[in-house]
Order: C-alpha cells, then sequence, then structure tokens
C-alpha cells in the first residue's frame, strides 16, 4: 500500500535525530551526584590473587570507595553461568564452571575485572585504579585453540582436570564410516576459523542508579534489548525483584549480538550504586572493549568430505574445536552446535552427517554469539569443502555445488539434523550472481589483469542460516484519542530502523500515516512482558509478526465500534485502508479511535480504547532459512600479496523485502564484517596470553578502502513458515562473504598451486604463500 | 591548575576553564554538554570524534582544549540551518542510508564535508581512500560512500562554503 507501505524504499525515521547530533547514547547519561567507576583489570592471562592491597588507593584524591570480589560475595551478590547443557553421547555432562563478577582467588584471562574504584572524577577514579596493589603469582597458561586439546595444556580449571569441556557428538562417527568409504573422491580441509572482536562503534557504558527510598535500580548501558538482561541482574545478580530493575537504552552504537549479553560490570556497576549510595558511571574505553567484550568466532575444524562417481556427496564429518575462552559466554558453548553446526551440510542435499565439537577453555576472553554466531563458521567450512571437491573431481566450482544443492522441487526438506527447510531456490541464487557478476566474462578480465602484472580471482559462496531466535516476543500497538499510533516494543534497533519499518507494518495494517506512528522502545519500564530484544535476525518476523496479530486485534475491536457509530451490523462493518465501512456509511480508524475513548461508544462492557498487544510465540524449532549466493572478484598484485575486491555481487533470499533500502544495508554491514573476518580481522595472543591486538593499532578494522561497490540483488522466496513471509537478513551477509572472498584469492593464487590460506588473508599471509610456492618450485 | 580557555563553537563564543590536559573533545561533551561529537577509541584511529576546526577536519580526541584557544569550532550540531534544514551532507546521509547505529555518524558527516570541500565532485575512489581515518561496523561503508560522492557534487555546484 502506498509509498510507505510494505516493500517501499522508504527513508528512515531515526535519520535527523542522529545526523544532528540528538542521538543519546550511554556515555551522553549523566545523574546528578554520580561518581565515576574504573575497573582495575587482570594483567595476567592466569595468576593466583594473593592479595589485593587497596591502602593507598583509597587514600587518594577524590576516592569513594574501592570493591572487591570478597565484597560481592559477602554481600550475597550472584554468579553469571552459561544457558547452554550438553552432555556426550554416553550422558557426561559438560563442565560448566560459574564467574564471580570480579575475579576472586584467580584470574583466568587478561583483562578480567579485579576491582571497582570510585570516585569524584573520571581522572580521580583512574589515577586510583593505577594505586590498587594486586600480588599475583603467575600460574602457566594456554591461549591456543588447537593447543587446548592437548591433555598436557596448562588447565584453566584444575578442578575439571582437562580444558576440553566436554565432547559432543550427533551420532557414534562408526554410522558415517561406513558411507565415507565407499566414496570415490574423498577431500579434507582444516580450517583456522579465526577470533575476532565484534567491536560495535560505541565502547562499553554503564550508569546506575538506586533509589533507596522505593527500591528501584535503574541502569542505562547499550544492550539488544533490556528485558533478558533485567531479569538477569535483579534475579541472578542481585537478588532483586524484577520490576524493581529497570534497564535503559535510548540509543546503541552498535551491537551484533555481544551487546544483548549480562555482562559481569554491568552487576558491578549496579551493586555498586547500591552500596555507595551515589549513582556510577563507568565510561569503558576501547581498550576495555577489546579485553573484555564477548570474542567472535574462534573455531578449528577438521573437515572431510566424500563423494561418489557422480560428483553427489555420500557422507560429511566434521570435526570442530571451540575455544570458549576462560569462563563460558552466555551463548557461546551452543554456537558450534545449535548455533551453526546443524547447517553445516548449509543448502547441500547431504544424508549422511556426522559433527563433533569440543568446547575448549583457555585463558582468554570469552567466545560469544557475534554476527552469524556458528553459521559464518558452519558456511565457510562447507564452501571450502566444495572448492577443495572441485578441484579433486575436476568439475567447476558451481558444477559440483549444482549436482549437490537441494532443489526446489524437494521443498519442504527435512535436514537430517531434524530442521524443515521450508523454501529457498538455491540454483537460482547461483544463476542470477553468476549472470550478474559477469562470470562468463572473468577469463578476459584475467588476462586484462595479467598484463598488468596482476593475479586475478573469481569465487562464489552460497550460504544459508537458520533465523529465528528465542521463544516470545510481544508486541503492544496503541491508537490514542489524536489519531495517531504508537508501538510499544522490547525488540531494540540499534541500527537497524524498526522506527521506520514498524511504522510501514502500521501504514500497511491499519491506514495510520506513516509520519503518525512513533515507536516506543529500549525501556524495560514500557516493553511487554513477553519481550526479548533483538538478536538472531528476529525482529522482522517476531516483531512483525506481532505487530500484524495487534493490529488484526484493533481492527476486529473497531468494528465493533464503527458498528455502534454506523448503527449497523458488526458483520456488515469492512476495514480498508484506514477506513470502517458499512453499506453507505464510513468512519475512519482516527473517529474511531477517538470514539473509543467514550464508554458511552462502546458496546456493552467493551474497555475503552484501542490498545492491543500480542505475544508471538515461537515453537521451538520454527527457523526461517535465509540463503543466497555470493560472488566476488579480487585482484592481486603479487609483489606486494595485497589482494583488491574489485567486484561483488551478493544475492540474497530475505524473503519479502519489507524495505529494500534497510534491508540492502544490513546486507552490505554484514557482508563488511565477512570480509573483515576474511581480509583484515585477527585477534592475536601470545603465548603467554598477552592480547597483542588490543587496540585500532593492532586490529584490522575493514575501513571503506578495502571495499568496492557492492551489487547487491534479492532473489526473494516468500517464507511460508509466517504470515508476513519474511525470512531473517541480519546475519546473511556475514555468512556469504568470508567463503566467496577465500574462493576468489585460492582463484586467483592457482597457478601458484596454492590450495589454502589461513583467514585472514593479509598481504603478509599472501605474499609468504607466494614466495613459498616459488621456492618449491625452484628446490 | 584550570586555565581560561575561549573558542567559538557553532558560532556563539563560549569559554570555560580547563586542565592542561582536557581534550578538545572532553571540552566538547563534559563541558559543553554537546554530545553529537563521540568518543570511539583511545588511539585516534576511528574518527568518530572528527569535528572542524577552522574550517578544517579535525580529530578533537587528539588536540588539547588549550590548543583550540581562539579559534573556530563547528560540530554535528552546528551543521543543520536555524530553520533546521538539513547539510547537503546531512541530507546526502539520509537518502543513501549512510548510518545505521549513528555513532561513527557525527565523525563521517564531518569528514565528508572536509573531503568534498577539498574534492569537489569526488570520486569514489578518492572517497574510499580519503576515508582512511573513519571507521565504521554497520554500513560496509556502501551509503556513506555514496552519500559523500553525491553531496561533493551538490557542495560544488552550490558554491558550499558552510
Amino acid at each position: 500500500m502506498g509509498q510507505f507501505g510494505i516493500g517501499q524504499p522508504v527513508r528512515r525515521k531515526e535519520d535527523v535525530r542522529l545526523l544532528t547530533g540528538k542521538g543519546v547514547y550511554t556515555d551522553d547519561v549523566n545523574i546528578d551526584g554520580q561518581v565515576f567507576g574504573v575497573f582495575v583489570r587482570s594483567p595476567q592471562a592466569n595468576a593466583v590473587i594473593n592479595a589485593i592491597d587497596i591502602e593507598t588507593a583509597l587514600a587518594a584524591e577524590g576516592v569513594v570507595a574501592i570493591y572487591t570480589g570478597e565484597d560481592l560475595a559477602a554481600d550475597g551478590v550472584g554468579t553469571l553461568e552459561t544457558e547452554v547443557e550438553m552432555a556426550d553421547l554416553a550422558g557426561n555432562p559438560m563442565f560448566r564452571p560459574k564467574r564471580t563478577l570480579l575475579a576472586t582467588g584467580k584470574v583466568r584471562f587478561l583483562g578480567e575485572p579485579v576491582a571497582i574504584v570510585l570516585a569524584e572524577t573520571q581522572e580521580q577514579a583512574r589515577a586510583a585504579a593505577e594505586l590498587v596493589m594486586v600480588d599475583y603469582d603467575q600460574l602457566p597458561s594456554i591461549a591456543s585453540t588447537a593447543g587446548a586439546v592437548d591433555p598436557s595444556s596448562p588447565p584453566v580449571w584444575p578442578e575439571h582436570g582437562s580444558n576440553v569441556s566436554v565432547h559432543w557428538e550427533n551420532r557414534p562417527a562408526s554410522e558415517i564410516d561406513v558411507h565415507m568409504e565407499r566414496a570415490k573422491t574423498r577431500v579434507t580441509v582444516d580450517i583456522v576459523n579465526n577470533r575476532l572482536v565484534p567491536n560495535p562503534m560505541e565502547p562499553r557504558a554503564a550508569v546506575a542508579h538506586f533509589d533507596a527510598a522505593t527500591g528501584m535500580m535503574t541502569l542505562y548501558a547499550p544492550t539488544q534489548g533490556g528485558r533478558r538482561i533485567q531479569g538477569g541482574l535483579a534475579k541472578g545478580i542481585l537478588k532483586i525483584p524484577a520490576d524493581k530493575m529497570r534497564v535503559i537504552s535510548q540509543d546503541t552504537g552498535g551491537g551484533f549480538g555481544i551487546r544483548g549479553k549480562l555482562y559481569p560490570e554491568l552487576g558491578v556497576v549496579c551493586w555498586a550504586a547500591r552500596r555507595s549510595g551515589r549513582p556510577v558511571k563507568w565510561r569503558g574505553d576501547r581498550n576495555e572493549t577489546f579485553v573484555s567484550d564477548y570474542h567472535g568466532r574462534d573455531q578449528v575444524n577438521h573437515a572431510e568430505l566424500g563423494l561418489d562417481e557422480n560428483g553427489r556427496v555420500v557422507a560429511l564429518k566434521v570435526h570442530t574445536i571451540l575455544n570458549v575462552g576462560a569462563y563460558m559466554g552466555e551463548n557461546g558453548p551452543r554456537l558450534p552446535i545449535s548455533g551453526g553446526g546443524r547447517i553445516i551440510p548449509g543448502v547441500y542435499d547431504i544424508e549422511n552427517f556426522y559433527f563433533s565439537v569440543k568446547p575448549v577453555f583457555t585463558n582468554t576472553v570469552p567466545t560469544d554469539t557475534y554476527r552469524g554466531a556458528g553459521r559464518p563458521e558452519a558456511n565457510f567450512l562447507m564452501e571450502r569443502l566444495m572448492d577443495a571437491a572441485a578441484d579433486a573431481t575436476g568439475l567447476a566450482r558451481d558444477e559440483i555445488r549444482r549436482r549437490n544443492v537441494i532443489r526446489q522441487d524437494q521443498m519442504p526438506y527435512m535436514t537430517q539434523m531434524g530442521l524443515l527447510i521450508d523454501s529457498g531456490d538455491f540454483i537460482g541464487n547461483m544463476d542470477m550472481a553468476m549472470e550478474h557478476s559477469d562470470w562468463k566474462g572473468f577469463e578476459a578480465r584475467r588476462k586484462e589483469s595479467e598484463k598488468n602484472g596482476r593475479l586475478r580471482g573469481i569465487g562464489l559462496g552460497n550460504f544459508v542460516e537458520a533465523a529465528g531466535g528465542r521463544p516470545t516476543e510481544e508486541m503492544r500497538v496503541r491508537i490514542s484519542a489524536d489519531g495517531k499510533a504508537t508501538v510499544f516494543a522490547g525488540t531494540y534497533s540499534h541500527g537497524q530502523g524498526h522506527e521506520t519499518v514498524y511504522a510501514q507494518l502500521i501504514e500497511e495494517y491499519l491506514g495510520v500515516p506513516f509520519d503518525d506512528v512513533s515507536l516506543v522502545q529500549g525501556d524495560t519500564a514500557t516493553s511487554p512482558m513477553g519481550s526479548a530484544g533483538t538478536f538472531g535476525s528476529r525482529s522482522s518476523w517476531m516483531g512483525g509478526l506481532g505487530i500484524r496479530r495487534s493490529s488484526d486485534a484493533i481492527v476486529a475491536k473497531g468494528k465493533k465500534i464503527a458498528a455502534k457509530l454506523l448503527q449497523g451490523d458488526e458483520e456488515a462493518v469492512s476495514f480498508e485502508n484506514g477506513v470502517f465501512s458499512a453499506g453507505a456509511g464510513s468512519v475512519t480508524i482516527q473517529e474511531v479511535a477517538k470514539a473509543a475513548q467514550e464508554p458511552k461508544n462502546l458496546p456493552e462492557g467493551m474497555e475503552p480504547g484501542l490498545d492491543e498487544s500480542f505475544n508471538v510465540k515461537r515453537d521451538a524449532e520454527l527457523f526461517n532459512f535465509p540463503n543466497g549466493c555470493h560472488v566476488c572478484e579480487v585482484e592481486i598484485d603479487p609483489d606486494l600479496g595485497i589482494a583488491q575486491i574489485v567486484g561483488y555481487t551478493a544475492v540474497d533470499d530475505c524473503g519479502v523485502v519489507l524495505n529494500p533500502f534497510i534491508v540492502h544495508g544490513q546486507v552490505y554491514g554484514g557482508i563488511a564484517q565477512g570480509i573483515g573476518q576474511a581480509l583484515t580481522e585477527n585477534t592475536v595472543y601470545d603465548a603467554e596470553g598477552q592480547l597483542m591486538t588490543g587496540s585500532f593499532m593492532d586490529y584490522g578494522m575493514p575501513k571503506a578502502q578495502h571495499f568496492s561497490h557492492i551489487e547487491a540483488l534479492f532473489n526473494e522466496v516468500r517464507c511460508k513458515t509466517n504470515d508476513l513471509g519474511v525470512k531473517g537478513a541480519g546475519e546473511a551477509g556475514a555468512c556469504g562473504a568470508p567463503s566467496a572472498f577465500v574462493s576468489a584469492v585460492m582463484n586467483a593464487l592457482s597457478p601458484y598451486g596454492i590450495k589454502h590460506i589461513d583467514m585472514p588473508l593479509t598481504p603478509d599471509r599472501i605474499w609468504q604463500a607466494i614466495a613459498d610456492a616459488k621456492s618449491a618450485k625452484a628446490a | 591548575m584550570l586555565t581560561e580557555v575561549n573558542m567559538t563553537i557553532n558560532g556563539a563564543a563560549v569559554s570555560g576553564k580547563v586542565e592542561a590536559r582536557t581534550l578538545l573533545v572532553e571540552f566538547i561533551r563534559d563541558h559543553l554538554k554537546l554530545t553529537g561529537t563521540h568518543v570511539g577509541c583511545d588511539t585516534t584511529q576511528c574518527g568518530c570524534c572528527v569535528v572542524h576546526v577552522d574550517g578544517r577536519a579535525v580529530k578533537s580526541c587528539t588536540i588539547l582544549a588549550l590548543q583550540a584557544r581562539g579559534t573556530s569550532v563547528t560540530t554535528i550540531e552546528g551543521l543543520a540551518a536555524a530553520d533546521g534544514s538539513l547539510h547537503p551532507m546531512q541530507e546526502a546521509f539520509r537518502e543513501h542510508h549512510g548510518l545505521q547505529c549513528g555513532f561513527c555518524t557525527p565523525g563521517m558527516v564531518m569528514m565528508g564535508i572536509d573531503i568534498a570541500r577539498r574534492h569537489p565532485n569526488a570520486d569514489e575512489h578518492t572517497v574510499r581512500h580519503e576515508l582512511e581515518g573513519n571507521i565504521c561496523r554497520c554500513t560496509g561503508y556502501q551509503g556513506i560512500v555514496e552519500a559523500i560522492v553525491d553531496a561533493s557534487r551538490v557542495m560544488a555546484t552550490a558554491g558550499e562554503k558552510v
């Protein structure tokens, strides 16, 4: 409907505010009487804490209080633990250590908070934090993912004895070995899926205020929706009723999964506000983002693919080691299994699939959900296997894929792991991506590059991800007496443009003009009780469906009121474009909203107002499956090893597109994070567990110059499992980009016989691979 | 020891007492409560804090407030006209979806204006390289680059001299 309805490239409502400096991020919040909190963090990767001497620091100018883990424990403050439970095939459970908010007795990674210093100014708190003397006894440490499997590696948790928390398998390996043995061709890949620091541009911060008179704790912090953090803080940490805990996020500068978590610092800041009687403000800096935000990825994969004489896959085996860090994040250990492992076969029809996962402890920052959360890792290893299979069978890279993809006539397709893929046009994705990238014309372009002394490569990557998010999302829609609509949401837009898209839905469903719709979000005091937040590419379908159902309820109620106003039968009333009609009479939804305030206009017993909520409940396994095919083209200067992207075509099936302008933005951003992983980003710990990449000076954030224009296209196939027909869009780009890019670079390097370089494909790695290949040839 | 500092910010004369170590961005955010200018890193890489000092883009985290004495500073709050109409660069960011979470945006817009002034009718390649000192994590830079290319044309045509 109209220029603001579903499918229109509507410009964003939120932009003028954000473009004129009127956004309100957490560091913009100040409360009268606040003190500044600075954390004392561990400089050691693994050490016993012998003593913490705070005397000198306490005496420093402006210091109000200093708290350590012992103060928290004495006050009965709770601990953090993972939500994940799993067991091996014999039923032995995973080792799940608890984490105290401030380290007590031991520190287990560099950056772990040990104490908090409160002072009148930021500078005073920072200076006093330097004076807190912690006496450490350094212990041997382990940072390496693959190395942590070694039984002789220094144990992060000696009480468990091993760094392997569990060896999870989907089935006995022997069940798949019989299929693997009948394969004509077998290929293997060994992959290091590099650890990433998610790095939203807003560093983490928190402002907490405790009102002793009412017992109300209010926390301002960047989140992805406060409801889950509210519950965890209230019940698990502070031991107060949930309705005495309020979490507010006005604007949040990026989330990418990791901002949705309950971090120890949030609990400490709240508790310190209660204990000290002063509001507490903590402004984390970028270095703290590096050493205390959860990290992403960090897997080591060994995978084997068996194919028959026709290039059809007969068996797939994957062994994954996941580095969970020193403690287990809320969801971290689940990522290689229910996050991504279940869709390792990807868009391919693979019946015989085995995978095993070993989540291992190391003396590093814990890992958790980062854009894609297991799916980029899964898609990457599957696509690397496909390229290896193409190489081994002599089939073209697209041909080997065509022979194995799930066809549309196989939909709905039940995967061997029990996921029902409802829809998708995987062949069509490839056709579209190859046509728009002029795959056929590549050879001519390659020759042109060759004349200039450059190597040129092209690559493609298919992907599918399971999007959804957990159980419920409640939405509330109200039309006030003035005819204006308000959406109350617990989903939380931190860049995704919900203010715009939700208003489009309201105009579509209720006929209230786009400009008359506002969104109230980011506050647990106003968000519906059944809300959870924005993560896992869930807001369009769960939030959107909640708006649709709430709107339906408003129309149903409106019809009853309109019938009374029009003195007709309710059954005779129709609703279209914001107008209720019965016979010759009609009344607008705005008029009905106004009338609805007056009990005399209402049928007997009806509550006044047009104000309806709906709680969307996700059935346990009802996912949707965003998918696509990306093609990347690179040019490499062999003397410098620099791989420059010169072409990028992204074909995405996000189901029905509510706003192409905004969905394209999600695709571009996801691709940039995927290319960041593949080209520039790496988190490096040395053997002592010291973080070598702790700032933007050492950690390669992707810049504008690393990209070329991205041609983004939709191959829209309506999702059959929700009324809106939408599939998730937030994480797709990060799933498709690494494999397309790496495939392109390997294609460019094929004259040297180079088969594999671990991500990120930095100039030094490419240069070294070329140099090694040259010297091997000379020898 | 506090020292008096005077400058013009967004056309208005301002003054305040600062420490020698006070950064310009701290003066802008903490003293003047102009919170549109953001701090995204500790090492002068991210560009979230870019403002104009005497018409040139400067990272306000890397200059002392005292160094800006007597200068004319423009922040993101000072770009739109009094009637609320947006600067062509702000308008272009809106039109090309050059922002998502909005945190890097003020710095990007201020840098974009600086690029457009130095490179009227800037091409994509130039803009991408000129953005070396500005990091965005949301947009993949596509909308930002398109916006700056577009606005550089609009500004060149209009003879923009904000």
